[in-house]
């Protein structure tokens, strides 16, 4: 039992699963799905300042706050007590791709080369963690959602602002990959 | 604006209950008060969410290479099965009336169009295929032990803050 739960789960137990999420928010508690909410609840808590998009009584959406804490301690449970002892099994294509962009390390979820601390202070570190993260909030907050919220939700609700949203993310997500990412890669 | 007040809402709460709207993903207007611990139903489920997102490996930078690449069906079988899922659950609640555990009706917030959409929506796909990550991976790779993560996210805290000040000069 534990040695399969162990081994990288599928498709579409994952996809059911997130899936299940829509209609256990809505009736626990009326809640709509979303997750980037949870980045402006942090500001609204912290640092709300004089700015009006952050005044507001930020406990009424703790829930949000809640359930990424949730997120957290999950991702640590599964990683330190169900973690899979093998290399990620990547697509042959994307294996060999990567290994001329000098990214052969797949023993973890993340490239080694890159997300690492000895990374931060390169102009790799400042692109990947710093600029890139930014460029997730920000754009997240613009698009008034994320995956979640839009791509799931607001698809699952049938509200086609999400559809736009969605293939936005996409576009973003391809023109970086094919026209930016290979050379950001070899800095 | 959509709520679900069931008293004549204050000019405060409508207030309040409209800043939180501007392009927002998930306000409901309960009438409930509930103890703090009430919210540990949506850690709980946060808890398994997390177990799933590692399992699956969709905090993974690698598979959300494949995806943008095109040579891996995973991330879309991730996420094509969770919009159908999501969709049928949808359409069965609309259809059956059911309500809320608290017997409370169940409310969809409607999304406006904005431009917002397509300019943000680009930043961030370009930012998601950098990262590999979006919101929830990033909670996630921070629990799986990435601890450089935490500049990501303090990063992406710092996005959503700037785009808080600046929101009124940006098109929309």
């Amino acid at each position: 039992m534990l040695e399969t739960l162990k081994q990288p789960w599928p498709w579409y137990v994952a996809g059911v699963f997130i899936g299940l999420t829509v209609p256990y928010l809505l009736l626990v508690g009326n809640k709509t799905f979303g997750i980037s909410s949870s980045l402006r609840h942090l500001c609204a808590a912290c640092i709300p300042g004089d700015v009006k998009f952050f005044q507001y009584d930020w406990k009424k959406e703790a829930w949000n706050l809640f359930f990424v804490g949730g997120i957290t301690l999950g991702a640590f449970i599964a990683a330190f007590f169900l973690s899979n002892p093998d290399p990620i099994a990547l697509a042959e294509p994307t294996q060999v791709y990567l290994a001329s962009k000098g990214i052969t390390d797949t023993s973890h979820l993340l490239p080694a080369e890159i997300f690492s601390w000895e990374q931060l202070f390169t102009l790799r570190g400042l692109i990947f963690f710093v600029i890139g993260g930014f460029m997730v909030g920000f754009g997240t907050r613009y698009a008034g959602g994320c995956t979640s919220g839009h791509a799931i939700m607001g698809l699952s609700s049938l509200q086609w602002p999400s559809l736009v949203a969605t293939v936005s993310f996409m576009i973003g997500g391809i023109l970086m990959t094919w026209f930016i990412l290979p050379h950001l890669l070899t800095l | 604006m959509a709520h679900n007040f069931e008293h004549t809402p204050t000019p405060r709460e409508v207030a309040d209950l409209q800043v939180r709207e501007l392009d927002s993903i998930c306000v409901n207007e309960s009438e409930l008060v509930h103890p703090w611990w009430y919210n540990l139903k949506y850690t709980a489920w946060g808890v398994l969410f997390g177990i799933v997102f590692v399992k699956a490996e969709i905090i993974s930078w690698f598979r959300i290479q494949e995806m943008f690449r095109f040579e891996s069906f995973h991330m879309y079988g991730v996420i094509g099965t969770a919009v159908i899922v999501g969709l049928i659950s949808v359409q069965l609640i609309k259809r059956s009336r059911v309500r809320t555990i608290y017997g409370e009706e169940i409310h969809i917030p409607k999304k406006e169009f904005n431009k917002g959409q397509i300019y943000g929506g680009l930043l961030f796909g370009l930012g998601w295929a950098v990262t590999g990550a979006c919101p929830g991976p990033l909670f996630a790779q921070m629990g799986a032990g990435y601890s450089v993560i935490i500049v990501t996210f303090v990063s992406a805290w710092l996005g959503t803050y700037v785009y808080g000040v600046f929101r009124d000069k940006l098109p929309h």
